[in-house]
């Protein structure tokens, strides 16, 4: 059984725990990927890591966005942009539960007085063509992560299968740190002599890109960068693997993968500014799966997704 | 004898797979030990969780030893019959016996199967039920190739008797099988052994693990009325809500919770469906008001502070999704007071299928469909056509979105707000219904017309683009369509002859002629299964079908219910005995002479006392036949008919139909035809069984 902790004060303490417990867990704590992304999962470090044969270690925070989550700052719970922690392990630990449960512990979720509970939620993305079974972690009768054992992404199985993890950051912070509105809660150490709330943080980002996310968005320009990535991931997957300059053979997955990225978050601002009817929506959510796949396929071909050297 | 007891520890297995799993467990280990000779006296399954279990008792301690003989070729038959009954016994030559027959040498094989342990045949049993379980989705995890609903953990087999317990020696997928289990997840983490089921049972119990799970549900349904009565509170209940609960707790622990003030003005649907759907709360009611007023959460631990963190936690939680659904009826409530244009615009956009257009074009087809059988059905045409129009609208609200199981309830509280008349409001909800064969019918003349409009719609529509129900196969619910539809017009009595309204509905999908009798013949045989549930015979339906109008289901079904009636009872016998008797002699007749004897037969041909007498009284019966059948009184029909069947007897006793004079036989053939007639107008008696 897991000791109890002390409550934590702020956001970044419930951050910084779950960083330094991954850390000891062996995990590899890598940073955010730069690029605008829906969930924490679209890191190449979730997303391309799960193929292949390696063993992998890996825990991040995600910035994630959510366009048609927006509500201008005002919603307690619900932001355009908000942060995801995530944990990938690859294979799968025998005792991966009870290592996610020591992580609930250390931030001071002490199972002697919550009822934890593991509700089945099976996670499937279309637009990655990945899916995986598992559950939604309750507290309290509240989600406070996802918990997934990878069986296919990029229409690929993955062997072994990776267990992966997702903490909705602000949601779980606020529940260990008692607060009701995301933006009063505090950011750094209350006691510090600059002390920071969310609010202080996000609350006129999310005003902003509120704004501009569902009036403002340049649809025409957007569909012609979602044609764009489309069409510069498939050049670069269609490039020949033999690179003339330096006589290696390089196959740029991750390159291509950026693209998709990139495709699958303008299709997001798409959706937010209304533009796009029912059926179109599953047309594009085809497309996107496409790049997924050709770039998973580009990505088991390399050394990283297991190919010997 | 033996007992035998397993347990497949796993990670949470989903709620709604438990109980099947435990089945499936049951069926495939007894199935597979029964099959290797190992006779048992009684099975149980269990499920928690984390756990399938099954305890067996009175297990074979071994499979009984098998001797089998069977008789092979001639001992001088060639060689390659020979060769066919070694391959086909598994023997060589030399162990064969030579045993003289009748028709001389003939060999023998004796076939000696030792009986096997138990443990051995067990470990075979398990190992191939747990690489083939029928979970509905399963997984790999880690490195393994084996598959199941979540990682598993360990399997325990143990087999006890009066000598001890001992864990099978074996291996299945790497687990090595053993005596030992854990008990609750956090309140007794700990391995310990177990000698049998008895020792398993009371150990878990006391490790925090209820394992019967209609022990786990009875004690959440006492503790939560128990909790709810002392508050003069009543649980509103909820059998699939309570199996699934039961389902998602080991240690069941019932507390009772506040809903927030400012949602107790919420519709209680909204209230009740937001709470089960996502907390699976159960709704805690006032009686006297009928509001609901408080929740029920059942946690799977207990705690120091006896649950108070808990019931805060989901406080704070419930209070977020009431949030929410308090936005969106908020939202929604602007919507429909404005008089529900936006939505009925958005629903022009919504696609209801590929072919058969968008959800507009779909309520626009219903609306005139229900002002045209309005009349039928004894409500207004403009203001059923008004009503379907609007009893869709909901579809494109934000709570209906968000909880799609309101559709319709939520319609009957938006197109009131829109300042409708109740019974306009009414039909929004009322027109789906009956939903099952359990389900009420309504019977306000505005729902029943824009229920019937938006069912034959339906059904019209897919059988005009082919997509009828095949099979196992229904997946836009025709039958449950048609089904709706029989209720709707049998149950209110309505007079709908189906051929016009299809004839008048297809054209709308460009669609006609060939369709209607199709659908037609659809109906019967769901009206066939509809009234076979309700004991009405088989040949009896059949008999009725065969007549006129048999698109009329409520006069088709008043004559089978008449027939039903009649069937078993002297007058009935009568009925039909004397049809047969003159049916059978005019077909065979017919037949012979290739002829139809349909010419009114003449009584001045009459010989003798009892034919003109049978004259007589046909004329007596028609007369009151004809009015009876008007009034659609069927049993007093068949009451004249039954009457005939005397004069019929007696004539057949005193005359040859089949006379010398051919003017008299086509007479009487003739007079045979108009009893058959006259006896077949309620319903084709011909197609009854013998």
């Amino acid at each position: 059984m897991n000791a109890p902790h002390a409550r934590p004060t702020c956001f970044q303490e419930v951050i910084l725990r779950l960083q330094s417990y991954w850390a000891a867990q062996g995990c590899a704590i890598l940073q955010p990927y730069d690029m605008e992304v829906g969930a924490g999962t679209f890191h190449p470090a979730t997303t391309l890591r799960a193929l292949g044969s390696k063993p992998w270690a890996a825990a991040y925070v995600q910035p994630s966005r959510r366009p048609t989550d927006g509500r201008y700052g005002e919603n307690p719970n619900r932001l355009q942009h908000y942060y995801q922690y995530q944990v990938l392990m690859k294979p799968s630990p025998p005792d991966f539960q009870e290592l996610y449960l020591g992580s609930l512990a250390v931030i001071g979720i002490d199972a002697a007085l919550h009822d934890i509970r593991f509700v089945e939620d099976d996670w499937e993305s279309p637009t990655l063509g990945a899916w995986g079974l598992g559950w939604e972690v309750w507290c309290d009768g509240m989600e406070v992560s996802q918990f997934t054992y990878f069986q296919q992404v990029g229409g690929h199985d993955c062997k072994p299968v990776s267990g992966e993890l997702t903490y909705g950051l602000e949601r779980l912070a606020m529940y260990v740190l008692g607060i009701d509105h995301v933006m009063e809660m505090p950011f750094n150490d209350p006691q510090s002599p600059s002390p920071l709330t969310y609010g202080d943080i996000f609350r006129q980002t999310e005003e902003e890109y509120s704004r501009w996310n569902f009036d403002l968005a340049d649809t025409e320009r957007l569909l012609r960068h979602f044609e764009d990535a489309e069409a510069e991931c498939a050049r670069i997957l269609d490039a020949p693997a033999d690179d003339p300059k330096t006589g290696r053979r390089i196959i740029m997955a991750h390159p291509a993968y950026d693209q998709c990225i990139k495709a699958s978050h303008v299709f997001n601002l798409l959706d937010a500014r209304g533009v796009i009817s029912p059926t179109e929506r599953q047309a594009y959510i085809g497309r996107v799966r496409a790049l997924a796949k050709a770039c998973a396929d580009a990505f088991v071909e390399t050394e990283a997704g297991g190919v010997a050297a | 004898m033996p007992d035998l007891l397993i347990e497949l520890l796993s990670e949470e297995i989903p709620a709604r797979m438990q109980a099947k799993a435990a089945a499936d467990l049951k069926r495939l280990v007894t199935e597979g030990l029964v099959e290797a000779g190992l006779t048992y006296a009684h099975a149980g399954a269990f499920h928690t969780p984390r756990r399938l279990t099954l305890a067996i008792e009175g297990l074979l301690a071994e499979s009984p030893a098998v001797r089998e003989e069977r008789k092979g070729p001639r001992v001088d038959a060639p060689d390659k019959a020979l060769e066919g009954f070694l391959r086909a016994t598994g023997l060589t030559k030399d162990q064969l016996e030579a045993r003289d027959d009748k028709k001389g040498a003939v060999w023998f094989a004796v076939i000696e199967r030792p009986g096997r342990p138990a443990a051995e045949i067990l470990v075979e049993v398990l190992g191939a039920t747990v690489r083939g379980f029928p979970w509905p989705k399963s997984m790999r995890w880690g490195t393994g190739s084996l598959r199941w609903v979540r990682p598993l953990q360990n399997i325990l087999a143990v087999l006890s008797d009066e000598g001890g317990a001992e864990a099978v020696a074996g291996e299945i997928e790497g687990f090595a099988l053993n005596d030992r289990t854990v008990g609750h997840r956090f309140l007794a983490p700990d391995g310990f052994a177990v000698t049998g089921f008895d020792d398993y049972a009371a150990k878990l119990k006391r490790a925090h693990v209820v394992l019967s799970p209609e022990e786990r549900a009875a004690h959440i349904e006492a503790d939560a009325k128990n909790l709810a009565f002392a508050q003069g509170l009543e649980i509103v209940p909820d059998p699939g809500l309570l199996a699934e609960v039961a389902g998602l707790v080991e240690w069941p622990v019932v507390l009772m919770g506040e809903i927030g003030a400012a949602f107790l003005e919420l519709p209680p649907e909204v209230l009740q469906t937001s709470m089960k759907e996502h907390q699976k709360f159960f709704s805690v009611r006032n009686p006297k008001s009928g509001r609901i007023e408080k929740f029920v959460t059942v946690a799977n631990t207990e705690t120091a502070d006896q649950g108070a963190t808990i019931l805060a936690g989901n406080q704070k939680v419930l209070a977020a999704r009431l949030s929410d659904a308090k936005f969106f009826w908020e939202n929604d409530l602007r919507v429909a007071e404005a008089g529900l244009g936006a939505w009925v615009d958005t629903l022009e956009t919504v696609t209801f299928h590929r072919k058969l257009g968008s959800q507009g074009a779909r309520i626009a087809r219903v609306a005139a469909l229900a002002e045209a059988i309005a009349p039928d059905v004894g409500a207004d045409p403009s203001q059923a056509a008004q009503a379907a129009r609007l009893a869709k609208a909901d579809l494109a609200s934000e709570m209906v979105y968000e909880f799609p199981e309101l559709q319709g309830v939520m319609g009957r509280y938006y197109v009131a707000a829109a300042g409708q008349p109740a019974d306009v409001a009414a039909v929004a909800e009322e027109h789906y219904a009956p939903l099952g064969p359990s389900d009420a019918v309504p019977s306000a003349p505005l729902s029943v017309a824009v229920a019937l409009a938006d069912k034959i719609d339906t059904l019209t529509g897919f059988w005009a683009i082919d997509e009828k129900p095949t099979g196992s196969k229904d997946p836009f619910a025709l039958r449950r369509a048609a089904l709706g539809v029989i209720r709707l017009v049998l149950e209110n009595g309505l007079r709908l002859p189906l051929t016009g309204v299809f004839d008048r509905h297809l054209p709308a999908f460009d669609a006609g002629g060939e369709i209607a009798t199709d659908l037609l013949a659809f109906f019967h045989d769901r009206l066939k299964v509809y009234l076979r549930d309700r004991g009405i015979r088989h040949d009896v339906i059949d008999a009725c079908l065969a007549m006129p109008h048999a698109d009329d289901l409520t006069l088709l079904v008043k004559r089978a219910e008449a027939l039903q009636e009649v069937m078993g009872t002297e007058d009935g016998e009568n009925l039909i005995q004397g049809f047969r008797r003159a049916h059978n002699i005019l077909r065979q007749a017919e037949e012979k002479d290739g002829v139809e004897y349909s010419f009114g037969a003449d009584p001045k041909f009459a010989e003798n006392d009892t034919e003109a007498a049978l004259f007589a009284a046909l004329d007596t019966a028609e007369a009151a036949i004809t009015p009876a059948l008007k009034a659609e009184d069927f049993g007093g029909a068949m009451q004249a008919m039954a009457a005939l069947r005397s004069p019929i007897d007696a004539f057949f006793e005193a005359t040859v139909v089949n006379a010398e004079s051919e003017v008299l036989r086509r007479n009487r053939l003739n007079l045979l035809h108009r009893i058959s007639e006259t006896c077949g107008a309620v319903a084709d008696l011909t197609r009854l069984a013998e």
